[in-house]
């Protein structure tokens, strides 16, 4: 602590350049004291931190190991597959789970755990192969689907996702609670042999059983995880081609191939390293192009940087279809057809994804089904064209005057357009806005709210129009055809109709594939003339993977990124 | 001086519980329903889903049945991760918000000390004006955009050199800390910068500072004894809250370097509604703010001979 400089003024007052220079040093030494300090304090906290959790990942690509390292968007919420329902948990599970029937590489419907399978008029068997196994070697039984189906519909479970069981007999009344669990229409005749009694005629049912909440679960496993199943590595019990051995949560993942997977199609890599978590895309092409993750996704104004490091650009169409959808109550001025249509005549979809939206990888929407929707031999679109739309605004007037007239209006009050609150929404919201005040002089009130409060308002009926948006559950027309029926409650703008009504359960039953195809036909006919919504685009994603890995796979329908088929290419340097 | 302590304790608790019962009837009227989610339920799952978070009960008795279990320290279940107790999440990942927080806060005071210092003893010269422009700019340039400048540095140096000097994102090693914690203290090393220079200055001008020169004292040990040891209180004041305000206000820096800290699940429960977590963090969160509080100033009566902690 003492001084180094001497005061050579002896009594006489320094100067302060003098008194800068000594206090100068003194500071200067101070901070060398706080250097060593803070190395000391940092070699003490990063053995804290070690301790504390966190992976360290070798890289994107790790040829030696035959691993690769991929980011997550959140924790995985749910991984109880009878109960998950977000995107995330759904991307975890396909790779530790396999359903009685899976989708192959070319988004085609393949052999899973069903070796083989019979779907009827009235029921269905699915005969389960010798070979499927559990990660702890024990085999696949079809009472482990039995199990899993009737916890679904268990009301003490409350799954969210227990409507998609709802073909199987009795379900829907198990489900409310009217029945007893056992009167499901589910049985396991032996360890192999699973049979189904429907509640109406499904034939569309070997692709719901591709879902998540088909998944089977072992009984006893499920009991010996004292209701905390899905809840870490150790809770979870795996019967895809991998398994999820370590799961430090919120930070990072370790799936290793699993020894007991009997598909040697499926699975090629070693080990899966989800190192990073987070939803923040800035963050995740960092990672990508400083090579520490194989795949990200791009936003519009990553292209330019996508394009200079001359990055081979993929896009998929990720499923979802957005539209503007109308509150059918009563009381309300969209309950009006010819308003409704003077809406829809008044806007074209392609100005809003082209000149508003910019994101070179969505679609404008022209019906309720999206572009990649299969009809009976080729793309359902290809033999039912959408319905033709033109802008027509004189026309788009000309309604809008009769709806005066027939709601007996003065001028019409705001309307109001409730709407997400994330930026894409707010710009085409106020899109809306400008369009309709400038071709019909409609005020546009525009009430943006979070997700939860959105639907809310969306499902108490607080709205006149709302941007809505819709992804497919399983790879068939239904999914979105039967979104407008009197029943399904997530017809949240209570559209009634019964031609609409009568069309989807030709839609769900008729085992006429052609006719089945022409109720879709016709309902898409029906949304379009009734105005019943408008629809914006559809989303698609634009994506890199690193050039070394191949079979990477993203799907509009199922688990968005599936790596189940990838495998590291080592003959190109 | 224990009664002084135990005194500021009891008003602590009294607070806390305050934070609790403001947040609770808060959050509860926030527009917008937890339970709500992407695919419609049925009216019998809804209300299964509602008996199993206690939602069926009246406000009131809902309230009460949450104070008992705050007692007892039980925060219950997330609404959104349904397989993890909020208990648990405070207890995994605040530690990697604390020690992000810690080695933030020393960053930003060590740096705050030694560069007002230095704007103090060289005022109105070519280092003052240097630091005093870069600590305008870390004061008003907000801390994702840092956050995203650095991170897009680190990219281009790494890709440079052609091997990982410091990692991008992720955590585990001392490595993946420096920046994100640098650019955590980054603000607040520009405030007590500011705040260390102007104090710094009142100093050099007082009495005390004239009489010592006038003694012949040796510069170094004016600058030691009697300018900086009384400069720095009024850092050490605002110390407290900012180690509480940094190791709670990380969400951002979490974000972008992917961080498994708690910032995120306080940012993220409140987005969507998930009550239980909100509540457990933000009870957690300013119960942790209190005690720095009441921390620092018991830390004064050391440090300060005028202050004494009686009353």
């Amino acid at each position: 602590m003492q001084d180094a400089s001497s005061t050579e003024a002896g009594t006489t007052m320094d100067t302060d350049s003098n008194f800068a220079t000594s206090a100068g040093k003194q500071l200067g030494l101070y901070a060398l004291y706080a250097l060593f300090g803070l190395s000391v304090l940092i070699y003490v906290l990063s053995v804290a931190a070690g301790s504390s959790g966190g992976s360290v990942s070798g890289g994107a690509i790790n040829i030696e190991r035959n691993s690769i390292t991929i980011v997550l968007t959140e924790e995985p919420p749910q991984l109880d597959s009878t109960r998950s329902t977000d995107a995330v948990s759904f991307i975890v599970l396909a790779h530790a789970m396999e359903g009685l029937i899976a989708y192959d590489d070319n988004d085609q419907l393949t052999p899973g755990v069903a070796e083989r399978w019979e779907i009827r008029d009235d029921g269905a068997t699915f005969w389960i192969r010798e070979g499927a196994k559990w990660s702890d070697g024990q085999p696949v039984t079809a009472y482990d689907f039995e199990f899993a189906w009737r916890r679904v519909l268990d009301p003490a479970t409350a799954s969210e996702y227990s409507f998609i069981l709802y073909p199987i007999k009795n379900a829907e009344l198990v489900n409310r609670g009217d029945l007893p669990k056992e009167m499901i229409g589910v049985r396991a005749l032996s360890d192999r042999v699973l049979e189904v009694e429907f509640e109406r005629s499904t034939p569309y049912f070997d692709k719901l059983v591709a879902f998540n909440t088909y998944y089977p679960l072992r009984e006893d496993f499920f009991e010996s995880t004292n209701g905390r199943y899905g809840a870490d590595a150790d809770m979870l019990l795996s019967n895809g081609p991998y398994v999820v051995t370590e799961w430090i949560h919120g930070s990072s993942m370790l799936w290793k191939k699993n020894p007991y997977y009997w598909n040697d199609q499926k699975g090629f890599l070693d080990e899966i390293v989800t190192a990073y978590i987070t939803h923040d895309v800035n963050a995740k092409l960092n990672l990508f192009k400083d090579g520490q993750i194989v795949e990200t996704s791009l936003i519009a104004p990553m292209l330019p940087t996508a394009m200079e490091q001359r990055w081979q650009i993929d896009r998929f169409m990720d499923g979802s279809l957005f539209f503007l959808e109308f509150n059918h109550r009563e009381n309300r001025i969209t309950g009006n057809w010819n308003f409704r249509r003077a809406l829809q005549l008044a806007q074209d979809p392609s100005e809003l994804v082209y000149k508003v939206l910019k994101e070179a990888s969505y679609l404008p929407a022209q019906s309720l089904f999206p572009v990649w929707i299969q009809g009976i031999k080729e793309a359902f679109r290809k033999e039912y064209p959408a319905p033709e739309h033109k802008i027509d605004v004189e026309r788009a007037r000309e309604h809008l005057e009769l709806a005066r007239q027939e709601l007996g209006l003065e001028e019409f009050p705001p309307i109001i357009l409730l709407s997400g609150d994330s930026p894409l929404s707010l710009l085409a919201g106020e899109y809306y806005q400008e369009l309709y005040k400038q071709n019909l002089g409609l005020e546009l009130r525009i009430d943006a709210q979070i997700f939860k409060q959105r639907l809310a308002k969306m499902t108490s009926g607080e709205f006149d129009i709302v941007m809505a948006g819709w992804g497919p559950d399983y790879f068939d027309a239904l999914t979105f055809g039967d979104l407008f029926a009197s029943w399904n409650l997530n017809n949240r703008g209570h559209y009634r109709s019964e031609e609409m009504d009568r069309l989807v359960s030709i839609g769900r039953s008729e085992l006429d594939p052609e006719k089945r195809m022409d109720a879709f036909g016709d309902i898409q006919q029906l949304i379009h003339e009734d105005v019943v919504i408008i629809p914006m685009y559809e989303r698609g994603i634009s994506f890199v993977v690193d050039p070394r890995l191949k079979g990477f796979k993203r799907r509009s329908v199922g688990p968005d990124v599936d790596y189940s088929y990838a495998f590291i290419d080592t003959t190109e340097d | 001086m224990w009664i002084y302590v135990l005194k500021r304790l009891l008003q602590g608790i009294v607070t806390v519980w305050f934070i609790a019962t403001a947040t609770f009837f808060a959050m509860h009227n926030v527009p917008g329903d937890p339970l709500l989610n992407d695919r419609a339920v049925s009216e019998a799952i809804r209300i299964n889903l509602e008996a199993k978070y206690g939602l069926d009960q009246p406000i009131g008795t809902q309230y009460l049945i949450y104070l008992g279990n705050l007692v007892q320290g039980d925060f219950g279940i997330s609404f959104t991760q349904e397989n993890r107790e909020v208990n648990d999440i405070i207890r995994e990942h605040f530690p990697i918000s604390a020690i992000l927080g810690v080695l933030a806060v020393v960053f930003a005071a060590a740096g705050g000390i030694l560069f007002g210092a230095l704007t103090a003893i060289y005022r109105n010269r070519l280092p003052d004006y240097i630091i005093m422009l870069l600590v305008i700019l870390g004061i008003s340039v907000p801390s994702f955009v840092i956050a995203a400048l650095s991170q897009l540095t680190l990219v281009t140096l790494n890709s440079a050199v052609g091997a990982t000097i410091l990692p991008v994102a992720g955590w585990g090693t001392i490595l993946h800390m420096l920046v994100p914690a640098l650019v955590l203290g980054l603000g607040t090393m520009a405030y007590l910068t500011r705040l260390m220079r102007s104090s710094m200055l009142e100093v050099v001008n007082s009495d005390f500072v004239r009489t010592a020169k006038a003694k012949g004292v040796p510069p170094a040990r004016i600058f030691t004894k009697h300018q900086l040891r009384n400069a720095i209180l009024p850092v050490i004041t605002v110390l407290g809250p900012s180690i509480a305000a940094i190791t709670t206000g990380g969400f951002v820096v979490e974000l972008v370097f992917a961080i498994p800290g708690l910032g995120r699940y306080f940012v993220q429960a409140v987005q969507q509604l998930d009550y239980t977590v909100i509540m457990g963090t933000t009870v957690f969160y300013g119960a942790f703010l209190v005690f720095m509080v009441i921390l620092v100033d018991l830390l004064y009566g050391f440090i300060d001979p005028r202050v004494k902690l009686e009353k």
